[in-house]
C-alpha cells in the first residue's frame, strides 16, 4: 500500500514540478535564449526563476539533511562529492552549448513533449541517445545529480 | 547589454521558481532523492529490478503536466523554437551526453544543488550558465550578425 501512495507521490511531484517550468516560462525555449542572450536584448526571468527556486530549496534542504530518512522509507540519497573532476567540467560544458543551441533542458522538453511538441520528441530522443552513450562507453554506471 | 522589458517576467518567474525548489524539497522529504530530471531519466536507460517504476512515475508526471495545466487553470504552452532540425538534434545529443557526464542538468545541480550550497554543483552551474552565454553570443551576433 505504501509503495502505491509512494509512486502516485512521485506522480504528483513530477505534475507539480511541471507546473513550476509552464508557470515560470522555462517550457518556450526562446525565452531561455532571451536570458542567455546578455550581449543583446536581455530577458532576467530565469534569474527570479533560480532565485525563487534556490529561495526554498535552501531552507528546505537544511532542514530536510538532519532528517536520516525519508518520508516514504529508505535511506536519503545526497551526493556527498565534494571533488572537482574533468567530466564535472567538461560535461557541464557540452550540457550548456546544447542548451544554447536549442533553449531546452531535460525537464522543460520532457514536458513540452507532452503538450505535443514534435521539436521536443525530436529533442528527447536525440538526448536519450546521448545519454546512452556516454553511460555505455564512457561513464559506466556511475551518474548522479 | 538591454534589457528586454516585453519579454520580462519576473511574478511569474517567481511563482514558477517557488513551485519548482518546492518541489524540490518535497521530493527529498518524500523520497530522499535529488530531483535531478536527468539522473532519474538516465536511470531509465538502465533498469534495475525494483529501480524503474518510481522513475517513470516522475517522468510520467512531467508529460501530463501540460494536460493538467490546461484541464485545472486553463495554462498552455507557447513554446517558440528558433532552432532547425539540426540544430534540435545536435542540441539534444549535447544535453543528453552532457548531463550524464557532468551528473547533472539544471534541476540536479542548478535547484537542488546551489540550495544544497555543493561546490560541484555551484561550478557545474557556473560552467554551464557562461557555455551557453557563449554559443547564444556565437549563434545571434557572430553568424546570425
Amino acid at each position: 500500500m505504501r509503495k502505491h501512495f509512494s509512486l502516485i507521490s512521485q506522480y504528483l511531484i513530477g505534475v507539480m514540478f511541471g507546473f513550476g517550468l509552464i508557470i515560470s516560462g522555462m517550457t518556450n525555449p526562446q525565452k531561455i535564449l532571451n536570458f542567455l542572450d546578455i550581449t543583446g536584448s536581455w530577458d532576467p526571468s530565469l534569474i527570479f526563476v533560480m532565485g525563487g527556486a534556490v529561495l526554498v530549496g535552501l531552507g528546505g534542504f537544511y532542514l530536510v539533511t538532519k532528517r536520516s530518512e525519508a518520508f516514504f522509507g529508505g535511506v536519503l540519497h545526497i551526493p556527498k562529492r565534494r571533488d572537482m573532476t574533468k567530466p564535472l567540467i567538461i560535461g557541464s560544458l557540452m550540457f550548456g552549448a546544447g542548451w544554447g543551441i536549442a533553449g531546452f533542458c531535460p525537464g522543460p522538453a520532457i514536458v513540452s513533449l507532452g503538450s505535443g511538441q514534435i521539436k521536443a520528441l525530436v529533442f528527447v530522443l536525440a538526448m536519450l541517445v546521448g545519454m546512452i552513450i556516454c553511460d555505455r562507453f564512457f561513464t559506466g554506471h556511475k551518474s548522479k545529480p | 547589454m538591454t534589457i528586454n522589458w516585453v519579454d520580462f517576467t519576473p511574478m511569474p518567474a517567481l511563482l514558477g521558481g517557488l513551485i519548482l525548489g518546492l518541489s524540490a524539497v518535497l521530493y527529498v522529504v518524500l523520497h530522499g532523492r535529488i530531483l535531478g530530471i536527468s539522473g532519474i531519466v538516465s536511470g531509465l536507460l538502465r533498469p534495475q529490478k525494483d529501480d524503474y517504476l518510481w522513475r517513470f512515475a516522475l517522468v510520467f508526471g512531467l508529460l501530463t503536466a501540460p494536460f493538467w495545466a490546461m484541464a485545472l487553470f486553463e495554462l498552455t504552452l507557447y513554446p517558440i523554437i528558433d532552432a532547425d532540425w539540426l540544430g534540435i538534434i545536435v542540441a539534444g545529443l549535447l544535453v543528453g551526453f552532457g548531463s550524464v557526464y557532468g551528473s547533472g542538468c539544471t534541476s540536479g545541480h542548478g535547484i537542488c544543488g546551489l540550495s544544497r550550497l555543493s561546490p560541484r554543483s555551484l561550478v557545474a552551474t557556473a560552467t554551464f550558465m557562461l557555455s551557453g552565454f557563449l554559443v547564444v553570443y556565437i549563434i545571434r551576433h557572430v553568424i546570425g550578425a
